[in-house]
């Protein structure tokens, strides 16, 4: 069997590069990758202590379904936003939408 | 660690992963940012299988890949007129860096102090799915954040279509 640990490792490692995607990247498509790379991580993580701590239990594997449910709706919300921004300002770039910046 | 078929597959499977990863934060072209993001999906299905939730690692394909990561490439298509950007990164790119570097840092450090050689002590039902369906359907179990992420849903999808018209 593999050690818990390398699968925390290996979901802390796409954590971090998503953190990474979301505070360095300008294209606001790319900000979303970063997230969806951040919920990947946390769903690692989930089913794996559900598998190694507690597999009699259903919570690990429900709590990683409304994790999938909640990050399709932000995927269909956000990109519908980006492609509305688009068509209005002409631009994807997160930095130029600066209509709400005081 | 002796060397298995499944201590094989996490190799591969967790290269998939953290190279994607890597892949859609650092391509330039967004379309390849995007294929990558479909690599590192389908190296957490993998995950998922080795793992022993094979109903998640299905839903991770149907979802993520084939929802997700065709509408991702679908919006970068229709965006893509102005797409001729010199740099990708903001100017505050060093200090992403450092932030992402010390979170994992003092992930890692958490890991391996707290979690290191933990195996686990019992199998999996073999009802586990079973379970989990009856589970969704029944007041003693997950009915009312069941209804509430279908509303979410609905929701979503009903302002996806009113933002994203015309």
């Amino acid at each position: 069997m593999i050690p818990l640990h390398l699968y925390l490792l290996v979901s802390a490692g796409l954590f971090c590069m998503g953190i990474y995607g979301v505070l360095a990247r300008r294209n606001a498509v790319a900000i979303l990758m970063g997230i969806e790379l951040m919920l990947n991580a946390v769903n690692i993580n989930l089913v794996a202590f559900w598998r190694y701590i507690s597999p009699e239990s259903l919570n690990g594997q429900v709590f990683a379904i409304f994790v999938f449910a909640v990050a399709a709706a932000e995927a269909a919300v956000g990109l519908a936003l980006i492609i509305s921004i688009y068509r209005n300002r002409e631009t994807v770039i997160a930095e130029d939408v600066n209509i709400l910046k005081w | 660690m002796t060397i298995t078929p499944e201590t094989v597959a996490f190799a591969i499977m967790s290269v998939l992963v953290l190279g994607g990863g890597l892949g859609v934060v650092s391509s330039r072209n967004l379309i390849h940012a995007a294929l990558y993001l479909a690599l590192t999906l389908f190296g957490v299905a993998g995950l998922f299988v080795l793992l022993e939730a094979p109903f998640l690692a299905a839903v991770q394909v149907l979802v993520y890949l084939g929802a997700i990561a065709v509408l991702v490439t679908i919006t970068i298509m229709v965006t893509r007129r102005l797409m001729g950007i010199t740099e990708n990164v903001n100017r505050q790119w060093p200090v992403a860096a450092l932030i992402a570097v010390l979170a994992a840092a003092i992930l890692g450090f958490v890991v391996i102090s707290q979690f290191a050689g933990v195996y686990p002590t019992q199998a999996v039902p073999p009802d586990t799915i079973e379970r989990m369906g009856q589970s969704f359907a029944s007041h003693q179990g997950f009915l009312l954040p069941f209804e509430v992420a279908s509303v979410l849903l609905l929701a979503a999808m009903i302002g996806a279509i009113v933002v994203a018209r015309d």
